[in-house]
Formats: structure tokens, sequence, C-alpha cells
């Protein structure tokens, strides 16, 4: 039966896709049993810990490693000298996680030690002599771009950035279409603004950590939590000279990643102690070694330039977005300058991305990366523009809209999309019109995800007793085996307590891209369907077998296999546990598998409604209230899409009001740690009302787009304008501190 | 590293003044063990003084309270008698950290600890409580304002431990208040924090005051201009703008990652005034 | 180094362990005695991850010496759950998909407990103070507020 010949898009009453049951998992979490990244242990294990620059520009002119080697107890050290020759697109990665002949940032890791115990190995850290020269730095996106900027890598500026700039201009990206200036010309208020964000970290709860053993053989074992545990495999392999197969990654339970854990940092390191001392070497980051050398995200300096008509119509809309990546080109400016826009129709667009480094750790992706700065500018404006006209901020988005067929400012034509339903889901709202009151203010913004597919491989196992073992490739990091077993158990028309879906090793599957792009519900699941599916049709041929009628004859349905046409009735339906029970005798176990490059993910807008109150004599900002309503395509999961929904906005939350990196003069990181790096507590937010809206992607059998990113794009902008509302006064520095919303009270009054 | 845990006061003043190296007290450990895993203090005697008899007790005494140096914060909390006697400084103590920290944290360690923003300090200078401190010298009574002398310092001498806090009886128609500004509703150090403890008179004159602000120099200050401004008058609005700008006055804060010298001064005026009103309207029963 | 030796009682069972001075509570739960329930965020008291209660008491176990547990009783989230039986909080937690990674989920089941034992009927402001210690950052605390309310609903009424 050609299941493949079905239209992507059916009309289908779901049974299981929709509703909440309980995840897999749960159990383990909710006792304590589930073990994460620091949760492992092997007999013989080595503790390691790594010896960081304390310099945010140094060049290292040598490392004297003998005392700490003498040390007893100690077993193995390593610095860059331990890792060969790798290939070009490895190199910033290796010079990363250690340190090549530059330090280019506070927290850059120089050597590393596996000894008997932690206070062995703190001593050995000790004993290390790294001669240091020290040379000036630079941490601030503006400054690095000047000519007299420190430099911090010669001569890797390429073609795209124009002569006579600095050299820690890495790259300009520029995307558009129309003519800004002839749309500029024609509007009847044009705004000029500039922002600027501190760099965020993703804050997961989590720190680092990894066990590592490798054999004399070369044949290496990892326990890692990570976000992708083939990205893991590939690179250390790489960064090691092993071959792939040599390597076995295995994916703990993962605490937090939303991105930054979608590199490497000490596992190649716990790899090469390993190798070197010739037994597991277990190691964890402490909290301070995750807030200054892992990946927060860009500082960034941004203008905005939008024409508008009185009656709110665009006219254009300018962008320049300055952004550092840290140590290494990493900046995420390229989505930035991708994504501004998205959510208008423009005929006349134009975002220019400059990708600077600076000496900040290297930037990993942090949830939609780039994407919340460039559009908090944008909304920031598009809000300030709503204000001086007199017009209704969602009526303008609404009149603006990008809609099915708009041509994105990035390129490429929207297929089916949601804002508009998102925006008119706002608008009818309560929240819109509940009344505010004194020191009160509403903010909106919109927010866009490109979403991804990429490599994905399942297996899935039909157990003699009926019961379905999936196997895919892709960490958990917030609640996706439920969403699979579910998908699983749909299809295959089974109850979803017969499946278990487990996150295999590497040696178990194909490659699978990282968990990110919001791609998994999406890409892991269509892969799930298919492979269902090609399990189903093996089942109804071996039906058919049984019966001894034409493959053709049988179709699946309610979990079992039917005769069909001709023979319909004939032949009791078959179950899958009693065609599993006898597979042995039909020809073998029976599975079902899919491997594929996922295309057709759909993007995901949002629109956001926030209420927040300024205490005028403080600066001090509340959440009032907060409303997402987010297009989902299909909700397989419900609960788990309103999480996405949840935990997305309140990270903006605090990336809009208190989080941020805070250098020194003397380029150290003065906050690394829970303490003053401030994200949200229970006490300082409100229930997060969510609107889940369904759009169908018509790329996924159920119609599912990721959610994951989308939050986290409009409620920096959100809150910005529900502050200013609130304040008086615009804001356009991100974090709004008290003391920065006081001063800017303070001077409006002035 | 060593750790005792003495049940006596004089074997542990015996083990603090004769450690020829260095030694730390642990209360509630909630500096002391944030310290150690740093590194930042590698003592070589660590001694613990939750176990010596009566370091965990509230008593009545002379009309007011005595509170044991390992009492926690969470039983501070709980103690009816010194919740309705000193609200002001059970709040300050109660601000400090999570329910976590509450349920380690005491206040001893809070004042010893000698951080210019410590929450309970400014309500317990407010009060005018006064700290037994016991040594190899012997006993002597200290008022809270001058344990900290220096950011991390204290005017303790070697082998000498605060073995309780006295919070001297309240009088008639008094009233205490502590407030304190942080970023987010919880979690955060004090970017500015004021204590006011006040007295009313029957016709509502306030007859005393004492005002203290923390986190706006190296130690927690004692505005006496600030009370003055209360004194003799009906603590109407001009004199809660007078205590507010006397308060502003006194700041000698530094911009730091927490908060800027304007933000300080500006906001320490804003805390008076609010603490003030609250410590009025509980004066007013 | 010369080691401490600690008898105390862990989830209602006499433990003995031996430990250095230096080593918290958290470290001895954690590497000595494979309770690893309590986790690591932070080591500053700030995340809450390592929450466990002492004497009925909820503290940090990060912040206390393993030395300290000596005649104390300790609990974790491995006592929590009766065998095969959850406590009302963990079973509320899945049905209402309070948790997404999961990391930060005991420390807050011990800490959401201790809230119930003192105050069976908390608000929803009362809740979100209590667990103001207790860092989360994929929920948005939305859920865990609402499944905490639940349970102690269900409690009450039980």
């Amino acid at each position: 039966m050609a299941l493949d010949d079905k239209p992507e898009l059916e009309v289908r009453v779901f049974k299981i896709v929709g509703s909440r049951p309980i995840r897999p998992d749960g159990i383990d979490k909710v006792t304590g049993r589930a073990r994460f990244g620091a949760d492992m242990s092997a007999p013989g294990m080595l503790v390691g810990l790594v010896l960081r620059s304390p310099h945010a520009h140094a060049r290292i002119r040598g490392i004297d490693t003998a005392k700490a080697e003498a040390l007893p107890g100690v077993k193995a050290v390593v610095t860059s000298a331990d890792f060969g020759e790798v290939s070009d697109d490895l190199r910033d990665i290796l010079h990363n996680v250690m340190a090549h002949d530059k330090a280019l940032y506070d927290g850059h890791a120089v050597a590393a030690v596996a000894a008997s115990s932690a206070s062995v190995a703190k001593r050995a850290l000790a004993l290390i002599e790294v001669d240091y020269e020290v040379l000036p730095h630079v941490t601030d996106v503006d400054e690095a771009m000047k000519l007299d900027a420190p430099v911090l890598h010669e001569g890797r500026s390429d073609e795209t950035v124009p002569a006579g700039m600095s050299a820690n201009i890495m790259h300009r990206f520029e995307y558009g279409h129309g003519d800004v200036e002839a749309g500029f010309a024609a509007a009847d208020e044009v705004l000029e603004r500039s922002f600027k964000t501190a760099a965020t970290h993703q804050g997961y709860i989590e720190p680092h950590a990894c066990l590592a053993s490798m054999g004399p053989d070369g044949q290496a074992d990892l326990w890692c939590c990570t976000q992708g545990h083939y990205m893991v495999r590939n690179t250390c392999a790489g960064l090691l000279g092993l071959d792939a197969s040599q390597l076995k990654v295995t994916a703990s339970e993962i605490g937090g990643g939303f991105g930054g854990k979608t590199t490497v940092f000490l596992e190649p390191v716990a790899l090469a102690l390993a190798r070197k001392a010739g037994r597991p070497v277990k190691m964890v980051m402490s909290r301070d070694e995750v807030f200054r050398a892992t990946g927060p995200t860009s500082s960034t300096s941004i203008d905005i330039k939008i024409g508008m008509k009185r009656d709110g119509t665009i006219t254009a809309g300018w962008a320049d977005l300055r952004y550092q990546g840290g140590a290494f080109q990493s900046s995420p400016v390229q989505f930035g300058a991708m994504a501004c826009f998205a959510a208008y129709d423009l005929a006349n667009v134009q975002a220019i991305g400059w990708d600077v480094v600076a000496n900040r750790p290297k930037a990993a992706a942090y949830r939609a990366p780039g994407a919340p700065m460039g559009t908090y500018a944008v909304e920031s404006v598009v809000d300030e523009l709503c204000e001086k006209l007199g017009l209704d901020r969602l009526e303008v988005r609404l009149k603006n809209a990008s809609r099915d067929g708009t041509k994105a400012a990035y390129g490429p034509r929207f297929g089916r999309i949601g804002l508009t339903a998102t925006l008119e889901a706002a608008k009818a709202h309560p929240h819109y019109t509940a009344p505010l009151g004194p020191n009160q203010g509403r903010g909106v913004a919109c927010g866009f995800w490109f979403n991804f597919g990429g490599d994905t491989c399942v297996s899935m196992s039909i157990n003699n007793d009926g019961t379905v073992s999936l196997s895919e490739g892709n960490p958990d990091i917030g609640g996706s085996r439920a969403a699979m077993t579910m998908m699983a158990a749909e299809e295959l028309g089974i109850p979803y307590e017969r499946v278990r879906t487990t996150i295999a090793d590497t040696s178990a599957l194909g490659q699978n891209e990282v968990t990110d792009g919001s791609r998994v519900t999406f890409a892991v699941g269509l892969a799930t369907i298919k492979a269902a599916r090609e399990a189903i049709t093996i089942m109804c041929g071996r039906a058919a077998k049984i019966w001894g009628i034409d493959e053709d004859a049988v179709f699946w349905e309610d979990g079992h296999a039917k005769p069909a046409g001709p023979n319909a009735g004939k032949f009791p339906p078959m179950s899958l546990a009693e065609i599993a029970a006898v597979a042995s005798n039909t020809g073998g176990p029976i599975a079902g598998h899919h491997e594929v490059n996922a295309e057709g993910a759909g993007v995901s807008f949002a629109t956001h409604l926030v209420d927040a109150e300024v205490d005028p004599e403080t600066g001090a900002v509340k959440i009032l209230r907060y409303t997402v309503f987010q297009d989902a395509g299909k909700a397989v999961h419900p609960a788990y899409v309103e999480g996405q929904f949840q935990g997305g906005a309140v990270q903006g939350i605090g990336w809009a009001l208190n989080e941020e990196y805070i250098y020194g003069p003397d380029g150290r990181l003065q906050n690394p740690g829970f303490l003053d790096y401030r994200i949200p507590v229970a006490s300082d937010l409100p229930m997060i009302d969510t609107v889940i809206i369904e759009v169908p992607n018509p790329g996924h059998p159920y119609g599912v787009r990721g959610v994951g990113e989308t939050s986290i794009v409009p409620p920096l902008a959100a809150v910005a304008n529900a502050v200013s509302a609130a304040a008086g006064v615009r804001l356009t520095e991100l974090p709004m501190s008290p003391p920065k919303v006081l001063e800017a009270i303070d001077a409006a009054g002035d | 590293m060593r750790y005792e845990a003495p049940r006596t006061l004089e074997s542990a003043v015996s083990l603090l003044a004769g450690e020829p190296g260095s030694a730390q007290i642990l209360a509630g450990g909630t500096d002391l063990l944030v310290r150690l895993r740093s590194g930042f203090d590698e003592p070589d005697l660590v001694v613990d003084i939750k176990r010596i008899d009566g370091m965990n007790a509230i008593t009545a005494e002379n009309g007011g309270w005595r509170v044991g140096a390992a009492v926690s914060g969470a039983e501070l909390g709980e103690h009816d008698g010194v919740k309705a006697a000193w609200p002001g400084v059970v709040e300050a103590a109660e601000l400090i950290g999570s329910t976590q920290i509450q349920g380690r944290a005491t206040m001893a360690g809070n004042l010893c600890n000698a951080s210019p923003a410590a929450d309970s300090v400014p309500a317990l200078i407010a009060a005018q409580a006064v700290a037994r401190v016991i040594g190899p010298n012997g006993t002597r009574e200290v008022a809270v304002g001058d344990i900290a002398t220096a950011p991390g310092k204290t005017s303790l001498a070697k082998g000498e431990i605060v073995a309780s806090i006295f919070l001297p009886a309240r009088a008639a128609r008094s009233g205490d208040a502590y407030l304190r500004f942080i970023p987010r509703t919880e979690m955060d150090i004090a970017v500015v924090g004021v204590g006011v403890s006040l007295t009313l008179d029957a016709s509502g004159t306030c007859t005393a005051a004492r005002v203290s602000v923390c986190a706006v120099a190296a130690t927690v200050l004692l505005v006496e201009d600030a009370a003055a401004a209360l004194i003799g008058t009906p603590v109407d609005d001009a004199a809660l703008e007078r205590l507010a700008a006397a308060c502003s006055a006194a700041c000698k804060p530094i911009d730091d990652k927490r908060g800027t010298i304007e933000f300080r001064t500006k906001v320490a005026g804003v805390l008076a005034r609010r603490a003030a009103t609250i410590a009025i309207e509980r004066a007013k029963g | 180094m010369t080691q401490i030796h600690v008898s105390t009682k862990i989830n209602g069972d006499a433990v003995e362990f031996l430990c250095e001075a230096q080593e918290t509570l958290l470290d001895v739960l954690r590497d000595r005695l494979d309770l690893t329930g309590a986790k690591e965020g932070c080591s500053t008291g700030d995340c809450g991850a390592c929450s466990v209660t002492v004497d009925g008491r909820l503290v940090c176990s990060c912040l206390m010496l393993g030395a300290e547990a000596e005649g104390r009783e300790i609990a974790t989230i491995e006592g929590m759950a009766a065998g095969e039986v959850l406590h009302p909080l963990q079973q509320k937690f899945l049905e209402h998909a309070a948790l997404q990674c999961g990391i930060c989920t005991p420390g807050i089941l011990v800490a959401a407990e201790a809230l119930l034992e003192k105050n069976p009927d908390p608000t929803e402001t009362e809740v979100r103070y209590w667990l103001a210690g207790n860092l989360c950052r994929c929920t948005g605390y939305d859920k865990i507020v609402r499944a905490v309310m639940d349970a102690a609903e269900q409690m009450r009424g039980a």
C-alpha cells in the first residue's frame, strides 16, 4: 500500500495527538532517579579541572607544567600542545576549547589536569606556570570596530568587509530589496533610533559535565550533557584524530541548553586527559566557569530607521546591526539581520549586519540566536511611530503584516503562515482592552523564527509482545520524548503506554543534527511518522501473508491490519500485538526506520502582550500580566507547547529587565554567578497566559511547526514598550535595570 | 582544614584563641561556605558554634529579648515575642536570601560578616541592639554598630565570639521597620537599605528616633541628622522630606555592579520616607 | 587529611560516612552516598537545586558541611515517594507538565513539600516567594506554581 501517496495535510481527527499524557521520563525526573551530566561515575575515575586565563587578552609565551605533573595524584596534564593539527572548520573550536598562542578572554582555558581527587587537581592547577604577555583588550562592540581597537586576529576579515575597517570585523551581511531612500521620502514620519543590548547567557541550571574514557586502542566512550551527542562525537573525533566509529557518545539527561550546549567545551579536554592518563576522567564546570567560559550571546549596538505614513503603512525599514560574538567569529548577526523585519510586508527594506570579535567568550547559540535583539530595536521604533501618529499598535501590525506569499525581508516568499492569526487573537483577547492604572503601561511586539529541519534518523522496533521501542538521536530538552511517543502511538493506532522512546547513543543510529532550530518535534516527529508507516507497511504484508491475500488488499486502521476490498470481512483484523507475536515465522523481526535531511519546516510567528508597572521613585519594574499568542501549526502535546511559550517569554523578561554581562575596565567578568547575573525568580512573575494558534504547516504530516525559539523573540520589545509606556519615557538600552529606568524618568522630568 | 563542634562557649573561645593559624566561626555558614568554596578563605580551623548550649535560644530578658548567635532567620521569624516587639528587625533578618538561606543564616553571622549591605544591621542599629562578645579576656557588651569596622572586618579580637544579640525592651508607642531596594523581588544583595525605629508620645509627636542606612558607605551608617529631622515633629510630610534629604546627604556610596552613586543616594531618601511611614503605623498600633 | 566520621539519618535510614572537613553535605550526598537527586547548580546558595531538609528545615546542602550532619535527620528527593507511591506533589508536577528539563525539579519538590508542611493553604504569592530560592530556567514557573497549589488542595481534601 503506497502510504506516501497520502496528501500531506489530511483532515484528521487525532486520538492521541493534542492530548496531555504524562511524559515517559517524568517519574525519573520527579524522584531524582534521572541521570544528568554530573550524575555518572566510573571505576578508577579521575577528576579533571581547567586552568583559565585571568587576562582578557594576552599572548601565551610559555606554559610550564612540570611541577603540576610531579604532584602525587596527578595523572595527566594537557595544553594545546596535546592537540594536533585540525581542519580549518575546527580550528576556532579547538582554540576556544584550549587556548593556542593567545588567551582571548577572562576564563579562556589554557591547560587542564586530571588527578585522583578534586583537592589534588586544584593544587595542581596552582602549580602550572603560564608566562603571559598581557595585551590591551576590548569588550564593547562599537569600540572593537574602531580602527585603533586592540586586534584579536590579524587578517581574518573576509571580502565582504570594506577595506580600511577594523580587523575585528569578520563579515558584513546584507539583506533586503527595493529602494529604502525612496521609501523614506514617501513617508509622513521617519524615525531613526539607536539601541544597545548587553550580552546575556542561556542560564541553564545544569553546568556542563562529562565523563570520558579511552582505551589504549583509541576506542572511547563519552557521557555528557549535550544538545547533540552526534555533534559531540564528530567534533571530538575531529579534534582528537579519531574515527567517528571509535568514539561512542551517550547523551545524559540534560538540565537545560537553549543553544548553549550545541557545541563542545569540556568534552575534547576530558578525552585528551583520559587518553593521556589511561583512566576515566570526569569534568564538571563550576557556575563561575559556565558564565566566564561557555557561550553567551552577543551584546549589540543597533541603528534603526523606519518610515510610516499617517495611515500606518510602513514605507521603508532600514537596520544596521553590530553584534560582537566573543573571541572567535561567532555572532548570530546574520539571523538578526534576516529576522528583524520578518513580521512586515515591506516593499523597501535593508538590513546590514556586522559580525565583530571582542575579548569575550565565544558566543554560542541562544534560542533564536540574533533575532531577539534586532526585533527589539525594530519593534521599539514601530511602537514609537504608532504613539507619535496616534495609531493602534495591533492595527498597524495587521496593516503591514507578512502573509502567505509575502516576500520576506531576507529573501524567500512565505508559505502558509500564522502571523495575522496571532494578531487577530491578541486583538480579540480581554488582555488587550483591560484597564490600566497609574504608572502602568502595555506593550505589544511580534516575533518570528525560521525553524529548521536537518539530518534525522529514527528506528522503530515492534517487540514480540506488541510494545514498540522507538530510538531517536535527539536529547530531550523539553518533553520531546512525549511528543514522539504520541506521534508513534497515533500512527500505529496503539495506546500511548505501549510505546517507549529512548535517546540512542551514537553507535545506534546515523547522523542526527543537534537539538536546535526548534527542529525536534518537526523533524524527528516527521521521521517517526514515516518510520511507523514503514513498519505498518511491513505488518500489513505479514498479515497478507498469513491470510494468503495480496498485500495491496490489506489496510491499517486503529492498530489493526484489516482485509480490504473483495476480502473485506473475510478475516478478523489482526492487532499489532498478534502480528508481532508471530513475526519470527512470517519473515523475522519487524522494524521501521527513516533517515532524512528534513525539509519543510514551517516558520512560527508570535504576538506578545505585556502589562508593566514602574515605581517612578525607584525605577523598579513589575510585570503585571503577560499573554503569548503563537502559531504552533499543530500542538502535539499542548502542555509542552505552552511550556515553550512560557519559558521563552520569561527568558525574554529577564533579558529585558535585569540580565547582563558586566565587564570591568580590566576586561574581567564581574558577575559570574546567579547572585549578580539576575535571572527571573518565581516571585518576580505573574502567570504567563498562552494562546496556541494552529495554522498547519504543509511540510509536516500533522502540520507541526517548531515553537521553542519564537517565544523569546518578542518579549524584549514587548517589555520595553510596556515599560516605556509606564514610565512615560522611551528606554533604548537593555537591560532596563532600575537605575537606568530611574535615570530616564528623572531626565525626562527635567 | 579542621572542623570542631565544641559543646561549650569556653571550649569554643579556647579553640579560637589557641589556633596558631587562621580560624573561622561557623554558624549558618551561608557566607562562610561560599568563601570556602571559591577559595576566598582557606582557614586552618572552622569552629561550629551550633552545638553550644544556649546558642539556639531566644530568651526574654529585662523586657527585651536575647537572641542566641546560632538562631536562624527562620526560627526568629517563628518567634511571636520578638516579632511583636521588633517587627522591623525580624523582617530585615527574613529578607536575607531565600527560604533555604533563612533555614540557616543568623543575625550574628550577618553582623560579623561585616558586609556594608548586611540586611539585618540597619534594623539592629535602629533598635539599639547590643552584641554580647565573649573572649579569652572575658565578656563585653558592644553596640551592634561598633562591630563592623570596614568591609569584611570586625572589631572582634582573636578568640572572641558574638554569643548573643540583645534587643532592648520596646517603649510604648514605638514602631520599627526595614526596607531595602533590590532589582528583583528576592535573592539580591541590598542596593540600599534603611532601618527606622521611632517612638511617639500620646499626641503623636515623635520623641525618639534612630535611622540607619546600609550599602551606602564602608559600614552601616547611623544617620543622626535623619533622626533629628523627626524628633519633636508630628512626622508629617514636611518632616519626612527632611528625613529623606538627611539620609541622602549622609550617603557615601560607590558605583558598582549593583547600583550607581546617584541611584543609591536618591533611593536611600525614598526608602527612609517609606520605612518611617510603616514605623509610624506600627507605633500607633 | 584526616577524615571525619559522621553518623546521621537520611530519609529515615541510619547512615554512616567519612568525609573531609571542607566537603559540603551536597558533596557527600552525591559523591559518597550515590544520592545524586540533589544537584549542584551554583555552589553559592543562589539556585536551590541542592535543596534538602535538615531536621525538617529547608536548606541548601551546598552551604552545609558534611560534618554538620552528625546526629541530624536529612531528607532528600529520594525519600519523597513512598516506594511506588508518588507524593501528591510529584504526581501533580507530572500532570501539570511542571517540568521541562527536570534539573531544578528535585530541589523544587523538596522546597514545595517543606512549604506545605508549614502552610497547607498557601496563596499564589506565598508559593512564589517561598520558591524564590529555586531557580528554573525552562518553565517560567507558571506550571510549577499551579502544580503546587493543586497538590495543596488535594492534600487538604484528603
